[in-house]
């Protein structure tokens, strides 16, 4: 157990170095996905919305089957697969294709959940009030909308930072590939897959927590909780 | 121009490796199922307060970690210290340990579920705590943790894609050495996103339903 | 038998010889949640036959007060003494008591039958189902004679018919009669009811309150905290009336709601008499 820290300690800092870039990669790849994702989930919600009937019914299957392929299969379709028919993206911007495209679905669900917990009755209440339906929307509707949803969208956020891991199967260079390669030249597997699952999990640990002391927060007032929601997004 | 002579070359190996796909996330599901209703248990009911915490740690380590790490500090970090295990047996025991942390969370969703009541009227009655876990609250929660129990199954699914990184000649491995033989690549991954689809899709729906019809009309 | 003797045995043993009617004694029973203090020091026996009904403004710590005996609710002190053994707390080594886990209170807990205000019945078991668990698992019948048992006590609640239906499709009168059933068949030395009707529809209090009517002149020994007045007119032997986690009056029905002397239980009755039943 001493030897395990000892070697872990003296090559730390030379892994260290290397596993920097990648970590930028990292959360590089996790911005770009979830902003991507956020960009997606707003007309799948609009879809789902709409009013001529074959719509929502497309979305509907569009979400179940984008739901039925594991991402690491969705990324080898649009890395490989895609160049077959003459359409080329780098491994990066695969990944984030990839994993933007699959988690447009997971928020769109957070945002659906997230609109319906609004009673009507508050548009009612503010359209009955005198405010236009524009306002109704920006002082009522949004804020309250807003509270409900940023817990789970930060869950859900952490979720594609562990994700973005298995971008490193389509040649990503970010934080797993590097240490699988760290780990064929030290040959010291132990050590550098426990130095990365730290690394994770410094940044994804605190989030949770934050998440966690945010939820009671924001529900002040509020008479629902969704604890077992929450878990089963995540 | 759909190359029905390479498609049927490709059907037998994929279909052989869809085979371990089912045989690791069934071998997976059940370790996660019983060790995470153990977990669970541990976690609420457990008078020590360590072991209690050694839970939630272990927990927050499965979950704050991808599960690729997992997966390579079980096969390559095992293989280092002697443990040679086989791809698959590594595949189940990583999966299963994972999933133990996520359904142990299903556990206690559906323990705290169940109105604080019905553990009140079984204490009355004369049950001890654990007669009244198992007689009263369990069978109770069981229903209650079905449907996120049925979504981690068919996410367990998908996960098992991961573990041809460890050379589990699953469908994703598969599908990658026929790519690099027959440099099919966009006719073979698209058969193994289809395939995916056949196992993963039909399941979704069916316990959709089960969900729906198990809510009890009050 | 002098009262130094009583005492003395007391605090040396758990058993004690008492005069031999005596069920239940409680004695200067506190309890706080957090900050707040719910009982403060009350203290009351039960005989055995005997039927105390409980009355008393909301917030009097009539439901708490209930609650420990069965030590659902753990007193932050005071003793309670069930037969002359002690109820919750076990005596170590060096002669201190110690509270008792849920474990341990187990069979403590049933000899003495409760009956809640929201009935907690058991939904995914049978109403016989429900009735039967008790003998069955803690007091070691075989599946035959806990049914006998189970249909016995249903007879006695006239609910025979729907020993095969599950709870949720019965009335709440129903489910209440099915949870007095249930404590019946622990065959308990006391029966304690937690206000078992202010959670019904008004036209199903009658139904249960016929039930408890027919217990209480079987002779069995209860308690019953409740808001129905006329019915503790009519069942207890004597009442006690609560306010502010202390006992303000007791008496017989006779003396304490005919002829109030306190301030207080006079003011419960009038704002009872002026809106029917209290609130």
């Amino acid at each position: 157990m001493i030897d395990f820290i000892s070697t872990l300690a003296s090559h730390a800092p030379e892994w260290l170095t290397r596993l920097w870039p990648a970590l930028g990669q990292t959360l590089l790849l996790t911005s770009c996905s979830f902003l991507l994702a956020l960009g997606l989930a707003a007309p799948l919600e609009f879809g789902r919305a709409c009013r001529w009937s074959p719509v929502p019914q497309l979305v509907t299957i569009y979400i179940d089957v984008v739901r039925s392929i594991p991402i690491l299969a969705i990324l080898y379709l649009i890395y490989f697969g895609l160049p077959g028919i003459g359409i080329s993206f780098s491994a990066f911007v695969s990944g984030v294709i990839g994993l933007g495209v699959v988690y447009s679905t997971y928020v769109a669900e957070v945002l659906r959940a997230g609109v319906q917990s609004l009673h009507k009755g508050q548009k009612e209440a503010s359209l009955a009030v005198g405010m236009t339906p524009f306002s109704t929307f920006r002082w009522i509707i949004l804020p309250q909308a807003v509270r409900v949803v940023v817990p789970p969208l930060l869950l859900t956020l952490i979720s594609l930072l562990k994700d973005t891991s298995i971008c490193a199967l389509i040649t990503v260079n970010e934080l797993m590939l590097t240490s699988k390669l760290i780990m064929s030249e030290f040959f010291l597997p132990l050590h550098i897959f426990v130095l990365v699952g730290m690394i994770y999990f410094a940044i994804a640990w605190p989030m949770s927590l934050f998440v966690r002391w945010l939820e009671p927060q924001l529900n002040r007032g509020r008479r629902t909780g969704s604890t077992p929601i929450q878990q089963v997004l995540h | 121009m759909i190359p029905i002579d390479h498609i049927l070359e490709f059907a037998r190996p994929l279909a052989e490796a869809a085979a371990i796909t089912i045989f690791v996330s069934v071998g997976a599901f059940g370790l996660a199922l019983a060790l995470g209703l153990s977990l669970a248990v541990l976690r609420d009911f457990h008078p020590v307060a360590i072991i209690r915490w050694l839970v939630q740690v272990y927990v927050e380590i499965f979950r704050n970690i991808p599960s690729l790490t997992h997966l390579f500090l079980l096969f390559f970090g095992l293989a280092y210290v002697g443990v040679r295990l086989s791809s698959i047996a590594a595949s189940i025991l990583g999966l299963g340990l994972i999933g133990a942390a996520s359904l142990s969370e299903v556990f206690r969703a559906s323990f705290e579920s169940i109105h604080h009541g019905q553990r009140e009227s079984s204490l009355a009655v004369g049950l001890t705590p654990s007669q009244a876990f198992r007689t009263i609250i369990l069978p109770q929660a069981w229903r209650v943790a079905l449907p996120p129990i049925g979504n981690y199954a068919v996410q367990l699914i998908k996960d098992t894609s991961l573990v041809a990184a460890i050379a589990a000649p699953e469908i994703m491995f598969t599908a990658r050495n026929l790519v690099v033989n027959t440099f099919e690549t966009t006719l073979v991954y698209t058969l193994a996103a289809l395939l995916y689809l056949a196992i993963c899709l039909p399941l979704s729906r069916v316990i959709r339903h089960l969900e729906v019809k198990s809510a009890t009309p009050r | 038998m002098n009262i130094l003797g009583v005492a003395a045995q007391l605090i040396s043993k758990r058993t004690v010889l008492l005069p031999s009617n005596t069920l239940l004694t409680v004695t200067d029973l506190h309890k706080s949640f957090g900050t707040l203090q719910v009982l403060k020091g009350i203290s009351f026996s039960v005989k055995r036959g005997e039927k105390v009904v409980i009355i008393g403004p909301s917030g009097s710590g009539k439901s708490t007060c209930l609650r420990a005996i069965n030590y659902l609710e753990a007193p932050s002190s005071g003793v309670i003494d069930l037969s002359g053994i002690r109820i919750g707390e076990r005596q170590t080594s060096s002669g201190d008591w110690k509270r008792m886990s849920d474990a341990e209170l187990a069979p403590q807990r049933a000899q003495i039958g409760m009956v809640f205000q929201l009935f907690y019945l058991w939904p995914h078991l049978t109403v016989r189902d429900n009735v039967a668990l008790q003998p069955q698992k803690v007091a070691g019948m075989n599946k035959q004679d806990a049914y006998r048992l189970a249909d016995e006590m249903l007879a006695k609640v006239h609910l025979s018919d729907k020993a095969d239906e599950y709870p949720e499709r019965l009335s709440g009168g129903q489910q209440q009669r099915v949870a007095i059933a249930r404590a019946l068949a622990q065959q308990p030395k006391l029966l304690l009811f937690d206000e078992p009707t202010s959670a019904l529809d008004p036209e199903l209090v009658g139904e249960v309150l016929g039930v408890i009517h027919e217990l209480a002149d079987e002779g069995r020994s209860m308690i019953l905290v409740t808001h129905e007045i006329k019915f503790a007119r009519e069942v207890a032997d004597r009442i006690i009336f609560m306010d502010g986690g202390v006992i303000i009056e007791e008496g017989s029905p006779r003396s304490l709601l005919d002829k109030p002397r306190n301030p207080r239980l006079k003011q419960f009755l009038r704002q009872i008499n002026s809106s029917g039943t209290s609130s």
